[in-house]
């Protein structure tokens, strides 16, 4: 390199800075390199735009066309007509209008609707030390819009001032619960199972009140009878409530009822439909199959060969077969196999047989937390001299389960889209069930696409915010876990 | 009811171990509702509303059984089949009766284990196709293609329909009345086929009936009627004779209107025993002397039910054709009330 | 474990079943084992007891009676003078063949979209991602009614494919999607070698020889590539085997076809339908487009994730031993990624299988349809067609998920 710069072709002077090519700055280059980066890129880009271009000029006239306010799928033609000329067509979204309380409640009666609809707020609150445990800003946006919703809700469905006012009080205390601590709502966790069926089903209170009691019941035999060794108190700790549940709740329950009878407007179960009766089977189902799945996960990875065996056996049988085929068994088999004369009704038997299902695929799911479990776990709680309950409560569980949260959302999802099918053992379903109960009406007859997209939507917000929200929770326990 | 919801999974080994052997009318007067097996929803004969009530031809037969014997026609909880669970929801016990235009044959009569009381509409397997087909037989559908309902004694008929006339059709299968009628009325098959009667109440609904025609073949017999299970023969009874009592009372000119006239009493004897005043019929069946005065009270007679739920004055427009009274030509014909 | 020195010998007690480790497994499984006979001979008791109320039988003679109804689709010779066993073997057979075209299919659109959505173009990867969550989202009953209702919605009559009929045939003139189905050239053989009768339905000889000439080729294939690697580990030098293998894949299948004569029977209409080719009824289609769609969207999902789990210091180690892409690819990127893909995709050809048996919403007649059906329908016998039926799908599962886990261990990483 040379030091003198009297060369005529060395520059002694900067040049000023020039704009950068046209083609590497602002829109044309985020062009460039997002949508036109190679001739297989740019052909990819002009094929989405056109599929793109298609369905717009295809459908979007027909949005466009929407009409809100009429009878019957006729006036709906006739404004379509009338308004945009001969030959246009148009969406029809006064059946959706007419008939929301359908697809909402199915036959719920009317002057009941807040019943279901607090219950799946106060699902959402009851699922937050489980669900929302990790991040309290979640948390606290979530219960928010939960309790605004319900507050909204409620006068438009028909509650009075005076209960919303209690209402208002009791939610911003729970928010303020689960402001403080993560887990200071467990309490209505633990209590919503009977909650829920008293708001759904209604009647008198005692009935959910005493088969809740059979699990604190079960507790305290666990706890009188742990000094004998794990084996008796476990034993005990079963039998306590099933003996319960089977003999003594009957004979309590009616002198409970006449001391101090409370009770609300029973609802039966073929009033349900629409969205309420696939909350409900879906939120049953996974409730009550959780328990279950983690018994199944445990005997699964049993050393004791019969166990396993079993285990696998209901897992595998479960899994391989089509649910439409288990609702079949819950519709047409199910009262050949238990004693004659037994009868309970259809929503039951199915909640009984998707409960079977999905304690199959949460077994899986709860058996893949259990293997992403470090070896070292297990052998920590060996070498503290822990025995197998034990080493299982306090050490081994809450861990798998943590981590299998997600997973189990996903069943969920998976399950709340499968409660479709019960429309083929004759319940109303939001899809097909109310939604051919509604075409055969005279009015709305001929409606097809409609009622099938509203469904969709509502199914498609519920899925999707539950994946993403069970996708960050994924990726935020694989960090706290490293 | 919650109980049953509660506890029916885990006490369903202690609880119902005395229930079977009881007679259905003492189940049902027990519960103090009577459990019918209704359609899922076809238009006229058993169809809920927007805020679940039911109403329909079939559906009338529920609410008389009922007030026969709960004194109430009210107190029916309606179990909604399909043609699938149908039968085997009467045979456990789901429900009491099933009033589902269901066919009477002899395989369902004997070999399901069913006791068919009588007949409520006689229907027979028809054809609807559009007027621009340019058909108008049966016969001239060959290698047609034809939406049928599954599950039905239609399929049947149909099979045999054209192999005895030597001719090939192709068929759509479809699932309920509503997508039968999409497809046919999207013109994705030539023809459909169902009971006269559904043929009827599903044309009415077009936007232009006018545009289709019910071809006059009638392939089948298709008596339909309430059903009950095999081997209670005083529950039987109770349902044969309570739809027996609405067609006598049409038979007798005892209407809802001049039911209460003349059942302080009337010229005629048969009447009287119809409406309890006299004779002692009721507790023949284990019911009281006024059960099929509350039954006809429930919805009319059988000429009042017809008319009001799918007679000529409603959308559905069936002419009573067969199911006219033996005195004008048709088929009904009641044993006498003696 | 510490050694523990033997406990001093006594007589057994019966306390040691309950508290001794060595016989306490064996307490547990023993009374595991009386509870589940216990139950197990609950329900079987209660079935006998509940048949016996009815005046019922158990018995699967039904399968052998006159079955009076007739299968639009089907793919064995069969009418309504066919037994219920054969009208169940029909409804199988249905079964399969839309399983099978929904899991090719559903394969293609899942590695299709899988890849695009990874891709950098940003409309493409948002439209992907756009089809992927709306798919999933939504269940499956829903797409299959509504592409069920756009066949018989949107697609035209037959007879609108008359001249000036304003609807016209698809890939040079093959394929006419009408609202009734959808009509597909037939393939023909001018020299068939017949059929061949194996008792229960005939199988044609034609397909057979092209399976076999395919087959074979392949697997002379194979013997050629491993003389490749045999010389190329003697000699360090692989010789080029590429148009070999091009031949031995194409030429067998196409000289039997030419040999059998083979030609395309075109549809063509006459009257008010088309005849000529095959008719595919519109169920069958929209079944199987729907299942695809899916579970396409699933599979998107696991090829998208199989792709990513490979990370890119194997692809820049394989630059760096001097792989050209091309076998970069081969050797090195797919057989990772396919070891994550394969078990979910598997799971998910499980989940088609079974997810078919919705059938129902569209009348396609398959297992469900007629052993679980009109079959159980017809005969009133609840008991023998369900557990028939659930125990041909379980059998189908389990052959399904055995295939899985015996390629699983085949691929398995071999730890040491």
């Amino acid at each position: 390199m040379s030091e003198h710069h009297s060369a005529a072709y060395v520059r002694s002077a900067m040049l000023p800075e020039q704009a950068p090519p046209v083609s590497e700055i602002g829109v044309i280059r985020w062009l460039r390199e997002n949508l036109f980066s190679g001739p297989l890129n740019t052909f990819l880009t002009l094929a989405g735009s056109f599929i793109l271009y298609f369905l717009v000029k295809e459908y979007y006239p027909w949005l466009r066309h929407s009409v809100w306010h009429a009878g019957s799928v006729g006036e709906c033609r006739d404004i379509v007509t009338a308004t945009w000329g001969e030959g246009a067509t148009g969406a029809c979204w006064a059946i959706i209008r007419d008939r929301w309380n359908m697809f909402m409640f199915g036959f719920y009666p009317r002057e009941h609707y807040w019943r279901p609809t607090l219950a799946l707020g106060l699902l959402i609150f009851a699922a937050a030390p489980v669900l929302f445990a990790e991040s309290r800003s979640i948390r606290m946006v979530v219960l928010g819009i939960v309790a605004a919703f319900l507050l909204v809700a409620f006068p438009g469905l028909g509650v009075g001032a005076a209960a919303n006012l209690m209402l208002a009080a009791a939610l911003a205390a729970m928010l303020v619960v689960a402001w403080s601590r993560p887990w200071g709502l467990l309490w209505l966790t633990g209590i919503y199972p009977g909650l829920a069926v008293w708001m759904l089903w209604g009647g008198s209170v005692w009935g959910p009140v005493l088969a809740m009691s059979g699990f604190v019941l079960g507790w305290a035999a666990w706890l009188a009878t742990r000094r004998f060794g794990t084996i008796l108190s476990v034993g005990a700790a079963v039998l306590v409530p099933v003996a319960w549940w089977l003999f003594g709740v009957e004979q309590v329950l009616p002198l409970f009822d006449a001391v101090l009878p409370y009770s609300i407007d029973a609802v039966r179960s073929e009033k349900f439909g629409g969205f309420v009766l696939a909350l409900t089977i879906g939120v049953a189902g996974i409730v009550l199959s959780l328990p279950i799945g983690v018994v199944l996960a445990l005997a699964r990875r049993s050393d004791m060969l019969l166990v396993k065996a079993l285990a696998v056996g209901f897992i595998e049988f479960i899994r391989g077969v089509p649910l439409i085929s288990l609702l079949f068994v819950a519709s047409l088999l199910l009262n050949y196999f238990l004693p004659p004369g037994t009868n309970f009704d259809i929503i039951l038997r199915v909640i009984i047989m998707v409960t079977l299902f999905a304690a199959a695929y949460i077994a899986e799911v709860v058996r893949g937390g259990l293997a992403a479990l470090p070896r070292g776990q297990f052998e920590a709680a060996d070498s503290l001299g822990l025995d197998y309950w034990k080493a299982q409560r306090l050490i081994v569980l809450p861990q798998a389960l943590k981590i299998s949260i997600p997973g189990i959302v996903s069943t969920f999802i998976g399950m709340f889209k499968d409660t479709t099918l019960v429309v083929f053992v004759g319940l109303l379903d939001p899809l097909k069930g109310i939604t051919d109960s509604v075409r055969a009406s005279f009015e709305w007859k001929g409606a097809y696409w409609e009622p099938y997209i509203f469904v969709g939507c509502i199914f498609f917000i519920f899925n999707f915010s539950m994946s993403r929200y069970s996708m960050y929770l994924e990726r935020r326990l694989k960090r706290d876990h490293r | 009811m919650k109980k049953s919801v509660f506890f029916g999974t885990l006490t369903a080994a202690g609880l119902v171990a005395g229930f079977a052997a009881a007679g259905t009318l003492d189940d049902v007067k027990a519960r103090g509702e009577l459990n019918c097996g209704v359609n899922t929803g076809l238009v006229g004969f058993a169809a809920p509303d927007a805020n679940g009530n039911w109403s329909g031809f079939d559906v009338a037969i529920c609410k008389a059984v009922a007030a026969a014997v709960l004194g109430d026609p009210n107190k029916v909880k309606y179990v909604p089949t399909s043609g699938q669970t149908r039968f085997t929801a009467l045979a456990s016990g789901e429900v009491d009766v099933l009033a589902r235009n269901s066919t009477w044959t002899f395989l369902r009569d004997n070999d399901l284990k069913l006791d068919f009381v009588g007949v409520n509409y006689y229907d027979g397997q028809g054809f609807m196709v559009p007027k621009a087909l340019g058909v108008s037989s049966a016969k001239e559908l060959d290698g047609a293609t034809i939406c049928i309902q599954t599950g039905t004694t239609t399929e049947l008929n149909l099979a045999d329909f054209f192999k005895a006339n030597n001719m090939t059709y192709q068929p759509i299968a479809i699932d309920s009345n509503a997508e039968g009628e999409q497809q046919y009325l999207a013109g994705a098959c030539d023809a459909y086929t169902t009971d006269a009667s559904g043929l009827a109440a599903t044309r009415a609904a077009f936007a232009s009936p006018g545009d289709h025609i019910i071809l006059p073949e009638i392939i089948s017999k298709e008596p339909l009627g309430p059903a009950v299970r095999h081997g209670d023969n005083q529950w039987g009874d109770i349902v044969r004779w309570t739809l027996n009592a609405l067609i006598a009372a049409e038979e007798y000119g005892v209407t809802s209107a001049n039911l209460e006239e003349l059942s302080k009493g009337s010229a005629n004897p048969e009447i009287d025993r119809l409406l309890g005043t006299a004779g002692d019929l009721g507790p023949m069946l284990g019911l009281d002397n006024l059960w099929a005065k509350r039954a006809i009270a429930a919805g009319g007679n059988y000429g009042e039910i017809f008319a009001a739920t799918i007679g000529e004055s409603t959308p559905i427009a069936l002419a009573r054709g067969l199911n006219a009274q033996w005195t004008q030509g048709g088929l009904l014909y009641t044993p006498p009330f003696r | 474990m510490a050694f523990v020195s033997e406990p001093p010998r006594q007589g057994f007690r019966l306390s040691q079943l309950l508290y001794d480790t060595r016989y306490r497994s064996m307490t547990i499984q023993v009374v595991v084992l009386m509870m589940f006979m216990a139950v197990a001979a609950w329900l079987v008791d209660n079935t006998i007891n509940n048949l016996a109320d009815r005046g019922k039988d158990f018995n699967f003679s039904f399968l052998g009676v006159r079955s009076g109804y007739d299968i639009g689709q089907r793919l064995i010779a069969y009418d309504s003078d066919s037994t219920h066993a054969r009208a169940m073997l029909v409804g199988l057979l249905n079964t399969l063949l839309v399983s099978f075209l929904g899991c090719i299919v559903a394969t293609l659109i899942g590695v299709f979209v899988g890849v695009l959505r990874l891709s950098k173009n940003w409309l493409v990867s948002r439209l992907m991602t756009l089809y992927v969550e709306i798919f999933r989202n939504i269940p499956l009953l829903l797409w299959i009614l509504i592409i069920f209702a756009a066949f018989t919605e949107i697609a035209p009559l037959p007879n609108a494919f008359k001249e000036g009929g304003g609807a016209s045939l698809l890939l040079f003139d093959s394929v006419a999607i009408t609202n009734r189905y959808t009509a597909v050239p037939d393939p023909l053989f001018s020299r068939s070698l017949g059929n061949i009768d194996i008792g229960i339905f005939l199988i044609s000889a034609d397909l057979l020889a092209i399976v076999a000439a395919v087959a074979a080729g392949w697997y002379v294939n194979r013997l050629v590539l491993r003389r490749a690697t045999v010389v190329q580990n003697a000699t360090g030098v692989r010789p080029v085997t590429w148009w070999k293998t091009l031949a031995l894949w194409t030429l067998p299948g196409i000289l039997t076809l030419a040999a059998l004569g083979f030609h395309l029977g075109l549809p063509t209409l006459k009257g008010f339908n088309f005849t000529g080719g095959i008719n595919v009824t519109n169920s069958l289609m929209a079944l199987w487009l729907a299942l695809s769609l899916y579970t396409g969207a699933f599979i998107a999902e696991i090829v998208r994730a199989g792709v990513m789990a490979v990370s890119h210091g194997q692809t820049e180690a394989a630059y760096a031993l001097g792989l050209r892409p091309g076998r970069t690819m081969s050797l090195v990127i797919l057989p990772q990624a396919l070891r994550v893909i394969i078990p979910p995709l598997i799971s998910q050809f499980l989940n088609l299988t079974k997810n078919s048996s919705l059938a129902i919403a569209t009348g396609y007649l398959d297992l469900r349809g007629t052993l679980g059906g009109i079959t159980l329908n017809q005969t009133g016998r609840e008991l023998e067609t369900v557990l028939l039926m659930m125990l041909i799908y379980l059998v189908l599962s389990l052959m399904i998920s055995g295939a899985m886990n015996v390629y699983n261990a085949s691929v398995k990483l071999k730890e040491r």
